[in-house]
């Protein structure tokens, strides 16, 4: 055991604030109807929807990595007016409510939407598609990727870019051997955040992709619904969404600390 | 061989202007105190910083030019840099830091990674090729980054304070290292170390606030300054000599003992020893019976320094009190005697 190095009454507004988490995980692991468990998680709407939800949430991921990568590389490296009102935007879906996001997206690719015309002439139907759901993912769980691997960048300097330019390394090649390896913890738990978010997400999802079972409706819709007809089964379904997220944590946590020995 | 820096540049910022050249396979020190502008010479010259006017130039090639709007970016400078702390990439071994710069440079991992394998065993370091940077000590990673340095086969190489972060008893190792493959390489040392700069450097400028005050060969500019700041803040005796039986033969054939922080070498090689003006005393007549060197020379000159007198003579400065100026009488072309203790002379192969 180390020593305690923090004052000794923070210990109860931590334990209490480890409660508030750990007691409702609790009592819903407690409240689940084991007996009929399997049936209830493997019924054809709940492997559907765990099965949306994973695959949505998995691409939702590699486009918040596609497009966060670079945005977090531009706001890192550059200050003044134009990258702090960037910061603003990009962040914005953290603050804002998802159903906000979700009434912003139909505005944008739905129908009768800004884009939607467009995307019609072309016979692209994004709103009530996977696609939708996607979308809506990658809009607000972005900024908890490009958050995390700024912050990451920022800490991490450019002192050994520069040493690598002198060494002869163009920018290109700086990024890939210096600048991400040096940020991967940030990358790593930016890209976790990122996931659970996009598995989590419920409000922008059902406004702008609404809710047909096995193209749109994820996970945490299909337990929203279920809580009306079957509560056993939403609580059910709940248990597992629980552990696909230790099982994420645990993986990369793992992976972190093999990724990270050597950095000091 | 390696080709003529130029550098002449204006800096605003930090208030530096500074004209300098440094001609095919020499070494220049820049010496002064922080914050003389001494680094930010370096990054001009290293194109991590844009000079606000002027050039920057490496044999013919122009690698920075206010008026003609060119700017060769740093990677394709080919200079390396070296920096104070030794910055290996934490994220790879130590092989693969030296084989950094090969491989930006396109050549192919295995060639790369021969490369790096020579040159760490041309720094002694083959034994740590697999080491993380952490598991290195702060002398094996500057020379694992001196390696890293030079496997990029630079065409001029800036060192910026290499021996500052290290502790008194490996920072001999380093220097010798540095000193060795400097030697044919057109190389700019920052330090504020006056020992520095008298045993790596041919040629010495020394900078006060972001201009250079006093600039010339190693020798003379710390044992002759010319100038205040230079008299202040140099001021060692460098003499240079051949070793011989653990002492330096002066070329007049006498002998100055001393201790080495180093293996010399073998009898008859370079060496210099480094002696502080304040650790030689002066006499009328040979002292005897002493472990001391005493050295028969005449005064050259006399000035202030501080609260002391700096007397300079055909072989080395030192620094007495007023009175005791007063009790020799001493004045110009006097003959005296020096006497410094052995262990205050400082030997170091040259």
């Amino acid at each position: 055991m180390t020593q305690l190095s923090v004052p000794k009454w923070l210990l109860l507004p931590a334990a209490l604030g480890a409660l508030l988490v750990a007691v409702p995980i609790l009592a819903m692991a407690l409240s689940v109807d084991w007996s009929n468990f399997s049936s209830l998680v493997t019924s054809e709407a709940s492997t559907d929807a765990l099965w949306l939800s994973l695959r949505t949430a998995s691409v939702s991921t590699l486009l918040c990595l596609l497009f966060g990568i670079p945005l977090a590389a531009v706001l890192a490296r550059t200050a003044g007016t134009a990258a702090t009102l960037l910061r603003s935007l990009v962040l914005l879906p953290l603050v804002l409510p998802p159903v906000v996001g979700g009434i912003a997206l139909i505005q944008a690719f739905g129908r009768r939407g800004l884009l939607g015309s467009t995307l019609d002439v072309l016979g692209l139907q994004v709103a009530f598609s996977t696609t939708a759901v996607v979308i809506a993912q990658t809009f607000v769980a972005m900024p908890f990727l490009v958050i995390s691997l700024e912050g990451a960048l920022r800490a991490a300097g450019t002192r050994y870019e520069d040493i690598a330019a002198t060494l002869g390394a163009g920018p290109t090649t700086v990024f890939r051997r210096v600048t991400l390896p040096l940020a991967l913890p940030g990358l790593v738990s930016g890209t976790i955040l990122a996931f659970a978010r996009c598995l989590g997400e419920f409000g922008a999802t059902i406004t702008f992709a609404g809710s047909l079972q096995g193209t749109t409706r994820t996970l945490p819709l299909e337990i929203y619904l279920q809580r009306e007809g079957d509560p056993r089964a939403a609580v059910a379904l709940s248990l597992v969404l629980v552990a696909v997220a230790v099982i994420v944590i645990g993986l990369t946590r793992t992976r972190r600390y093999s990724l990270t020995a050597g950095t000091p | 061989m390696s080709p003529t820096l130029v550098l002449d540049l204006t800096v605003a910022a930090r208030d530096v202007a500074i004209a300098l050249t440094v001609a095919q396979g020499e070494t220049l020190a820049l010496l002064g105190p922080n914050g003389a502008g001494k680094s930010t010479v370096l990054a001009a010259a290293a194109g991590l910083l844009r000079p606000d006017s002027g050039t920057v130039r490496l044999g013919d090639h122009t690698l920075s030019d206010h008026q003609t709007r060119t700017w060769v970016p740093p990677h394709a400078r080919r200079i390396a840099l070296l920096a104070q702390d030794a910055r290996l990439f934490p994220h790879l071994s130590a092989l693969d830091n030296v084989a950094f710069g090969p491989r930006s440079q396109g050549q192919p991992k295995r060639t790369a990674h021969e490369a790096a394998a020579r040159w760490l065993e041309e720094v002694g370091m083959t034994a740590y090729a697999r080491r993380r940077p952490h598991e290195l000590s702060g002398g094996q990673a500057q020379k694992v980054a001196i390696a890293r340095a030079l496997a990029t086969e630079p065409a001029a190489l800036l060192v910026d304070e290499p021996l500052s972060a290290l502790d008194v008893e490996v920072a001999p190792d380093v220097r010798d290292l540095l000193r060795r493959v400097t030697s044919d390489l057109t190389t700019v040392i920052v330090t504020h170390d006056a020992l520095d700069a008298a045993l790596l450097s041919d040629r010495v400028a020394v900078m006060h606030a972001g201009r250079v005050v006093e600039h010339g060969e190693t020798g003379r500019v710390l044992s002759r300054p010319t100038s205040d700041f230079g008299a202040r803040f140099a001021g060692l005796n460098l003499v240079r000599g051949v070793t011989s039986g653990g002492a330096l033969r002066m070329p007049d054939g006498r002998l100055l003992h001393g201790i080495a922080e180093s293996d010399l070498g073998q009898d008859g090689g370079p060496v210099a020893a480094v002696v502080a003006p304040s650790a030689v005393s002066i006499h009328l007549e040979a002292t005897h019976g002493s472990p001391r060197n005493s050295l028969a020379a005449s005064v050259v000159d006399l000035e202030p320094h501080g609260p002391t007198v700096r007397v300079r003579t055909d072989l080395l400065s030192a620094d007495i009190t007023p009175a005791a100026v007063a009790e020799l009488r001493l004045a110009r072309g006097n003959r005296v005697v020096l006497s410094v203790k052995a262990t205050e002379v400082h030997l170091h192969r040259a």
